[in-house]
């Protein structure tokens, strides 16, 4: 059968559905990309900048949208999955809109959901006026203004990292990897924004993963001066004149520390998008005790489902950062056309 | 702040409180400090509610105190609370309502490990027959009596005579809430409104009219904690901890303290006096100090009852300011007579006296 005569059906728009829909339609399959929202681009449509060399978020999703200007690529925004039928190794899916026909191999790259961070009550989020998330951060730096809600610079800013992350409460034990940078970064650009800003840093540790993290961290304290405390925050508040009271504790200095910020910033983690989720029963897919997707093996089936035919693509298997998500996208696209080259 | 994210917190952590036939047991502390309290809550319960509420004089201490204070082991106060089953089981009752925080959250952690560890719950069965050859179910239901007062709010508000309201300016009074660590810190579930955030005395004070305050220190522990305050030599932690609520808390101008924890009550009234004689600070208006009332004492006085039925005269920091806020009337003749009219000993150096 010809290349072409095969059709792969990818759920989610995102970074990694929209790289692995370039790769394949240019070996030549026909592609049905499904994104639940009005554009591609996912998550990143939202960011401002991007770790580690602080370029403009908007110049990688203008590279996932050449990726998926193909011919061979399908795209159906504001769609969602509807059924699915598997027998033979082929897929029967329909959409809410349309009844997509038979698939040869489905890519689910559903992605990530941010915690919500209203579930940590202690910080007070959608309570406090001032605590806001690293998402929230984003949406001002791409406003260009930094301001309280009694719109005021703030002079002081607190970042709390691991929201959501590493966090037995709340179910979710694994680290979310990337907040850590995104809190180095964000720190710089506050700074940037108000040069007479403090900026505290509340970590459990600095993981710095990637190439030139570290780097960044370094610059950030050395150029920038942002403070970094190793300890958790414990608690929020509220003082009479609307400033956040921060307790914490200081785990170098093995003591607690209480301060007043105006504005408190919340690093949220990753978990797999409900929307993912929402496919598991559809077929039959399973998921770690992380609640991301689980991939057949660790080292060299990191791609690969418990379904054959279906694979999986970017962080509806770990968190990942752009880079990481882009190369597991691509090395699904490499899984895929070995699969249907056997096939 | 947004209080609509409270509410949504609020509306995670209901619990269901039942609305009939409890088995009461009281409160070490408050039945000796705040007696007016547990006798308004039978009271209340009975003859303006109608409910079924029993108790057996046989119950004793949970040995709280003593468990906290590492002298009780665990094995021990499992048989101890074992036998107040017991004593609910054999008079048919199900639902327990208990006057202490403390109790509350040893009763709590107690079934939670029976629940997490039957064999523990298979050894206090052993325990209790061997040393009382009683037996018991455990109840279907723990209950504070705050969360009683909380169910009943809106019919006590529809008693009140004196809500709380300034009757001068009109007002909403300004009421700062505690709620006990062990309330909700240790099982949020348990706790009605969670444990960031607890609602259980909020929905009291805005039912009867009053206004909530959401001060710095609000979640802070009044600084009772057993191991500070029974070893003498940690006493000064609980007082500090204790000074550090009363220092933030002051700038929002509190009429009135309400806590829900008997321990917390009586630290939080008697730590100002402690305070006042050290270094002559107080922290209400005016120079006085914050009434601290329990909430079946404020519930008592929002509908009327005499003041020193109540037993408000037996705390140190005296309620008089607050009356007067509320416009309530009362005799300072009748202050320290017995109901038999024998004059009881006046105390000395009390605050707003």
């Amino acid at each position: 059968m010809h290349n072409k005569e095969k059709h792969i059906v990818i759920i989610g728009g995102g970074t990694a559905g929209c790289v692995a829909a370039g790769r394949l339609a240019r070996e030549g399959y026909r592609i049905s990309l499904i994104e639940k929202d009005k554009k591609p681009g996912g998550k990143i449509n939202n960011w401002y900048q991007l770790f580690p060399d602080r370029r403009r978020s908007v110049e990688v999703t203008d590279y996932i949208n050449k990726e998926i200007d193909h011919p061979l690529i399908d795209l159906m925004t504001g769609t969602e999955l509807d059924k699915v039928k598997y027998k033979n190794g082929k897929f029967s899916i329909s959409t809410g809109k349309s009844d997509l026909g038979q698939a040869d191999a489905v890519l689910i790259a559903t992605g990530f959901d941010l915690f919500d961070a209203t579930r940590k009550e202690e910080y007070g989020y959608g309570i406090y006026d001032n605590v806001i998330t690293s998402l929230d951060l984003e949406n001002m730096f791409h406003s260009g203004d930094i301001l309280t809600t009694k719109e005021e610079i703030p002079k002081r800013v607190g970042i709390v990292h691991c929201v959501g992350s590493r966090d037995e409460k709340v179910g979710n034990f694994h680290c979310s990897k990337v907040c850590c940078v995104t809190a180095v970064k964000q720190a710089i650009e506050i700074k940037e924004h108000i040069p007479d800003s403090e900026v505290f840093c509340f970590y459990m540790d600095m993981r710095m993963f990637g190439p030139y993290y570290e780097e960044l961290y370094r610059e950030s304290q050395e150029k920038w001066v942002v403070n970094y405390i190793r300890g958790k925050v414990s608690e929020v508040s509220e003082n009479i004149e609307g400033r956040l009271v921060i307790k914490a504790e200081d785990t170098l200095l093995g003591k607690p520390i209480r301060m007043e910020v105006d504005m408190l910033v919340l690093m949220v983690g990753m978990q797999n998008a409900k929307a993912g989720l929402n496919l598991q029963d559809k077929f039959g897919i399973q998921t770690g005790v992380n609640g991301f997707f689980r991939i057949r093996d660790n080292h060299y089936g990191n791609n690969l489902s418990n379904v054959d035919g279906l694979f999986y693509a970017g962080t509806c298997t770990a968190p990942m950062n752009i880079t990481d998500t882009i190369s597991h996208a691509r090395a699904a696209a490499v899984e895929i056309t070995e699969y249907l080259s056997k096939n | 702040m947004k209080l609509e994210g409270k509410k949504r917190i609020w509306s995670e952590f209901q619990k269901e409180i039942p609305d009939d036939h409890f088995f009461y047991v009281r409160s070490c502390i408050r039945q000796s400090f705040f007696p007016g309290s547990e006798q308004f809550f039978l009271k209340v319960l009975k003859e303006d509610l109608g409910k079924d509420i029993f108790e057996d004089p046989n119950h004793t201490t949970c040995t709280g105190i003593g468990y906290h204070g590492d002298v009780v082991q665990f094995d021990t106060i499992q048989t101890v609370v074992a036998r107040h089953f017991a004593l609910a089981t054999e008079h048919g009752y199900k639902d327990v309502v208990i006057s202490c925080v403390t109790s509350f959250g040893i009763y709590e952690e107690i079934i939670e490990t029976w629940k997490h560890y039957p064999e523990t719950l298979e050894k206090t069965r052993e325990n209790l027959y061997k040393a009382t050859g009683r037996v018991f179910d455990v109840p279907d239901s723990i209950t504070h009596s705050s969360d009683i007062i909380y169910k009943f709010k809106d019919e006590i508000a529809a008693k009140a005579k004196f809500p709380l309201i300034d009757h001068v300016t009109g007002e909403p009074l300004r009421i700062v809430e505690h709620i006990g660590c062990h309330y909700s810190k240790m099982f949020p579930k348990y706790g009605v409104g969670g444990a960031e955030f607890p609602h259980v005395l909020i929905g009291m004070i805005e039912a009867w009219g009053g206004e909530v305050i959401d001060y710095p220190e609000r979640r802070h522990c009044c600084g009772f904690g057993f191991r500070q305050y029974i070893v003498q030599a940690n006493r000064g932690y609980s007082l500090s901890n204790s000074r550090k609520k009363f220092v933030s808390m002051q700038p929002y101008k509190p009429e009135a303290i309400i806590a829900n924890c008997p321990g917390c009550t009586m630290f939080m009234d008697k730590w100002q006096y402690t305070i006042k004689e050290m270094d002559g600070m107080t922290y209400g208006q005016h120079g006085q100090g914050i009434p601290v009332l329990t909430y079946e004492e404020l519930a008592g006085i929002v509908m009327g009852y005499n003041p020193w039925d109540l037993g408000l005269q037996y705390h140190n920091v005296q309620s008089e300011p607050l009356l007067d806020k509320m416009g309530i009337k009362y005799d300072q003749e009748e202050k320290y007579l017995t109901k038999d009219g024998k004059k009881l000993p006046v105390p000395k150096d009390l605050i707003n006296a």
